[in-house]
């Protein structure tokens, strides 16, 4: 059964091992793979629409958001997907994810704005700052990123943290990641401006286009 | 020829402060004694500072990283030691490499699709475990040459070890930095362990270079002399008693 002390000396033997191996390892990791990717997706779903309900009041929208989907344009010419929240027919609010250049990286959030240009609410849904830190824009540990509610492009007139001469705080021993989460949800608000007709589904009909704007 | 091939692969192996692993069947109680403090991963060893550094700026991380890291190391001793006679001393160390790597993804994968919630709280951490050399180390010292039981009793110990160090270290520069205990632990645990939350110091200010990078340098070498004081009294302990006891039994 045991292999000789000989054997295991042997190249061929070495080889062989290392191959089974590698291929055992390998289709383990398929088989995971396909066992776990429904549920994987399933639950990046559910994650999505958790976050779509949190950017927006109870009550706002009786439509199903996740499916209600417009494409726009950003400024750099990425394509960005909005969720519509209606009532009735009338588009209430749009919630769109943006993406700031935080500290440690990327800083994925997701934010809903109401038909009159005001934000209804901010998440950061994914990011990598320095724990203990920069970690202070999750809702759950620090209520900073609540004070977005409310405030729109004219409100307050500087967007910006107090260190550069605007109304947002920044967190003791971090600076750059609140800068860009403001500057983020800044360039959010630019965004809705400028295709506020294609979000709210009112341009002429045929015009739904993305990246066509309809300016009010 | 045979035999002297055998040592220079253990001389190799060896290059890992350890216990000289026990041939015959070790007992399960040493064992534990070993993993938990005589022979702690962090402490002893000093293996695994990399991640032990890296996330321990509150318990609660040292806690996820800990829990994660056990149920790795105790899969990879019992797959190694499973397979340690099929396992030619000239390739182990890729094919340890590729189960250890493989397993990570593994529980990475399950973990994200079963028990999402947990995974917005460890998913950070489940990568970082690659990269801890601790498991390889055990794989290399312990799990290569001992029976699958003991193996895992020793992924189990040396688990736990991890763990206890890491909650400590975490413990410490989260009282300094921020004034909390196991801050965010019903994040980890579910809501029945935010009893666990502490504010120790309310409106406490913080000492923010202990939970930056430096400041788990410092609380790790206070903690390391703090055990070498443990020890030497100990030690010192171990002498005096003997005589001690030969006075009595005069």
């Amino acid at each position: 059964m045991k292999p000789s002390a000989a054997t295991l000396d042997t190249l061929w033997f070495q080889a062989l091992s290392l191959g089974a191996i590698v291929l055992a390892a390998s289709a383990a990791l398929a088989s995971a793979y396909r066992a776990t990717a429904p549920a994987i997706a399933e639950a990046a779903q559910r994650a999505t629409a958790a976050s779509l309900a949190e950017v927006l009041p109870a009550g706002f929208a009786d439509n199903d958001l996740l499916h209600d989907t417009v494409e726009i344009l950003t400024v750099d010419g990425r394509s960005l997907t909005a969720h519509r929240a209606r009532k009735g027919a009338l588009v209430q609010g749009v919630v769109f994810p943006m993406r700031g250049k935080g500290y440690g990286g990327a800083i994925e959030l997701v934010m809903g704005v109401d038909r009159d240009g005001r934000i209804t609410g901010v998440r950061v849904i994914r990011h990598t700052e320095t724990p203990g830190l920069g970690d202070k824009i999750e809702a759950n540990r620090n209520p900073w990123i609540l004070g977005f509610a409310g405030k729109s492009l004219a409100d307050p007139a500087h967007w910006a943290v107090k260190k550069d001469g605007g109304e947002f705080d920044q967190f003791a021993g971090a600076t750059i990641t609140p800068r860009a989460v403001v500057a983020a949800v800044h360039e959010g608000l630019e965004l809705f401006a400028a295709h506020r007709g294609a979000l709210l589904d009112e341009t002429a009909p045929g015009n739904e286009q993305a990246g066509i704007t309809n300016e009010p | 020829m045979s035999a002297t091939s055998e040592t220079g692969g253990n001389e190799t192996a060896t290059n890992i402060p350890t216990e000289t692993a026990a041939k015959p069947s070790p007992r399960y109680g040493t064992l534990m004694r070993d993993g938990l403090w005589d022979n702690n991963v962090v402490f002893a060893q000093m293996l695994a500072l990399c991640p032990t550094l890296a996330v321990t700026s509150t318990a609660t991380n040292g806690l996820g990283m800990g829990i994660a890291t056990t149920a790795v190391l105790v899969l990879s001793n019992i797959i190694i030691a499973a397979i340690r006679d099929w396992v030619s001393p000239n390739v182990r160390i890729p094919i340890f490499i590729v189960l250890i790597a493989s397993l990570v993804t593994l529980v990475d994968m399950s973990l994200n699709a079963w028990l999402h919630d947990l995974y917005e709280v460890l998913g950070l951490f489940i990568a970082l475990i690659v990269v801890n050399c601790a498991i390889l180390g055990r794989a290399e010292a312990f799990a290569s040459q001992n029976p699958v039981k003991a193996a895992a009793v020793d992924g189990l110990a040396m688990g736990l070890g991890f763990t206890f160090a890491l909650v400590i270290l975490g413990g410490v520069r989260e009282l300094l930095g921020s004034g909390t205990l196991f801050a965010g632990a019903s994040l980890l645990l579910g809501d029945a362990f935010r009893f666990l939350e502490l504010t120790v110091i309310p409106g406490y200010d913080g000492f923010l270079m202990m939970i930056l990078p430096p400041g788990g340098f410092l609380a790790i070498g206070f903690l390391l002399a703090a055990r070498r004081r443990i020890e030497f009294a100990r030690e010192r302990h171990r002498r005096e008693t003997p005589a001690k006891l030969n006075l009595g039994e005069a």
